[in-house]
């Protein structure tokens, strides 16, 4: 088994090589801006690192959100389209999940609250009763509405830093890393276990606007 | 033909999904999946939605090209992509898929530009475009005239529109008429019943101390809008056909008459019109008889090639191929506003950890001149 797993629904941009044991090669980089330059010379990286070429892949894990939507796309896109030319198949796992596992292996045992930055005063959030158990499915809301539903617990992520007020206990990682989502989705592929397909979990409705002067591009 | 560039090409700058696939010349393919349906309620392009819609019809518009073109993804000489200009996160999908497909297959990737592919899909359908070629491109996102005296790295802009594009106006108006969106085909077929010099709307930047190649359509949507609202105000019935062919006939005046006069400027006996607009019944037969009085060939493509498409992306990758000129490389930006001047983001770096065969780095970096002459032109 080789699995390549790669993330792109938070700020961070993280790509994993997984052999169905262990990480063998990892690239995380936070850039919220950059998603789709810094996507492919990732993949590049971690390949040449572990001596591999793409084709000798057998799976791709794909975070598919929530997430803010332009960078969550590169990911999704980049996952689909691999599949197609190597004709392997896509796995993908809620973005949330990656960090609660990757917080399990950080010791925190639960139950916790994973959360992050959905931009717009708002966070991406679930609760999880252990590591690998969500409870419910994801959401987006204002931090100060869901205080109540998250008091008494640490919390996890960017999402829970940016407003100590309701996540006073922030612990473990970070960031969303790809190599936690591909230990997840080996764990889940040997246990026989289900996984989402490809498609992005945006949470909210399009801004249904069109901005002024629309699909000027033309220099003036 | 065989040993001639055998090219993918992706664009998704606005709400069209297109993957073209073309041989040197030649179609092969030209796969499109829209989202205008879903923008027709809010009478415009959103982004968002524009680029949901990329995500979802990427992979499948892909495969759809290659089936139609009858053609393996390992034979390709490369794939090309719209790197801009464009709605930012519309171009994003198009130009992550871009790269996937290339790296996963071992072949060079060329972002190219999206104004510039307009003027090369023209190769599909007249051959090879004279040198120097002029360009009147006319759509809901661009209205300018172009001189290319090398499609892949000189393209020169002699003017552009100073407010709407041509192609917002056939919107804005077919939006006060109650006519929907998109407004363009809609108003070419009611215009065919009206008369065109019903009413006389004005033509803007005509004027003996206006900039020859400028347009500007503001002035003209205004004045029609007005002049329905008079018509409504005063309990008659708004000649709904008239008042189409009178203002399709405004903008198509302006828009061939100065592009004949540049012609002429500048010397150059082609004319190249692209872009949704072209499309258009009325441009394309006042086109023709102002170029066939001014002795100037006019080449336009098929309205299908005029629209956003996968297959005139293709065609500047062919180009690109066939002219040898430097692959782009893998942190390729979508770029929202890609100057018209650079019809392609060539890489940089010269060596990369190739070890996959693909043909990047082989090129020199700048053999594309940015520098024009004072005249007319725009920086
Ligand atoms: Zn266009």
């Amino acid at each position: 088994m080789l699995l390549l797993a790669v993330d792109t629904a938070t700020p961070a941009v993280t790509v994993a090589l997984h052999d169905g044991e262990s990480v063998l090669a990892e690239s995380d980089q936070v850039d919220a801006r950059r998603h789709g330059e810094l996507l492919i010379p990732s993949v590049d990286r971690v390949l040449a690192e572990a001596g591999l070429k793409l084709d000798a892949i057998t799976g791709i894990v794909v975070g598919v959100g929530p997430g803010p939507y332009t960078g969550l796309r590169v990911g999704l896109v980049t996952a689909s389209t691999f599949a197609a030319v190597l004709g392997v198949p896509v796995h993908g796992l809620c973005t949330l999940d990656g960090l609660a596992y990757a917080a399990g292996t950080a010791g925190i045992e639960g139950p916790f609250t994973v959360a992050t930055d959905a931009r717009r005063k708002e966070v991406y959030w679930a609760r999880y009763e252990d590591p690998r158990t969500r409870v419910g499915e994801p959401r987006v809301d204002r931090p100060a509405d869901i205080a109540e539903q998250v008091a008494g617990v640490p919390a996890v992520g960017q999402g829970a830093l940016l407003y100590p007020e309701v996540f006073p206990d922030v612990r473990g990682p970070e960031h969303q890393s790809a190599a936690a989502l591909a230990s997840l989705a080996a764990e889940r592929l040997a246990a026989g276990a289900a996984f989402l397909p490809p498609t992005p979990l945006y949470l909210r409705r399009p801004d249904a606007q069109v901005p002024k002067n629309y699909k000027v591009v033309t220099p003036q | 033909m065989a040993d001639e560039p055998l090219v993918l090409g992706i664009e998704t700058s606005c709400d069209e999904t297109g993957v073209g696939v073309v041989r040197g010349t030649t179609l092969l393919a030209d796969a499109i999946a829209s989202s205008v349906d879903e923008h027709a309620r809010f009478g415009g392009v959103v982004p968002e939605v524009a680029s949901r819609a990329h995500l979802e019809a990427m992979v499948p518009t892909i495969e759809r090209a290659l089936k139609e073109a009858g053609v393996s993804a390992r034979d390709l000489d490369g794939i090309a992509v719209t790197a801009g200009p464009g709605l930012a996160g519309a171009l994003l999908v198009g130009t992550s898929a871009a790269k996937a497909y290339a790296y996963a297959l071992g072949k060079p990737l060329y972002g190219v530009n999206h104004l510039a592919s307009h003027i090369c899909v023209d190769q599909l359908e007249h051959g090879p475009l004279p040198e120097p070629t002029m360009a009147l491109l006319v759509s809901g996102g661009h209205s300018s005239l172009l001189l290319a005296p090398d499609i892949t790295s000189d393209v020169r802009p002699l003017g552009a529109t100073i407010d709407d594009a041509a192609g917002e106006a056939f919107d804005k108006i077919a939006r006060v008429l109650q006519l929907g969106f998109p407004g363009g085909p809609v108003i070419d077929r009611l215009a065919k019943e009206g008369d065109p010099k019903a009413i006389n709307f004005p033509r803007g930047l005509t004027g003996s101390r206006d900039p020859a190649y400028d347009f500007s359509f503001s002035g003209l949507k205004t004045a029609v809008a007005r002049w329905i609202e008079a018509k409504r105000n005063a309990g008659e019935e708004v000649p709904v056909r008239d008042v189409a062919a009178s203002f399709q006939e405004a903008v198509v005046d302006v828009l061939t008459r100065k592009a004949i006069r540049a012609c002429k400027d500048e010397g150059v006996d082609h004319l190249m019109i692209g872009g949704g607009v072209a499309a258009n019944s009325r441009l394309r037969s006042l086109a023709q008889e102002r170029c066939d009085a001014a002795g100037i060939t006019l080449r336009v493509p098929r309205p299908k090639l005029c629209t956003d498409n996968g297959a005139m992306v293709a065609a500047l990758g062919a180009e690109m191929v066939r002219r040898n000129r430097p692959a782009s490389d893998w942190d390729l930006s979508a770029d929202s506003s890609l100057p018209v001047t650079d019809p392609h983001v060539p890489g940089t770096s010269h060596v990369h950890s190739d070890d996959h065969g693909h043909g990047h780095g082989h090129g020199h970096d700048h053999d594309h001149v940015h520098e024009l002459s004072k005249d007319n032109l725009y920086s």
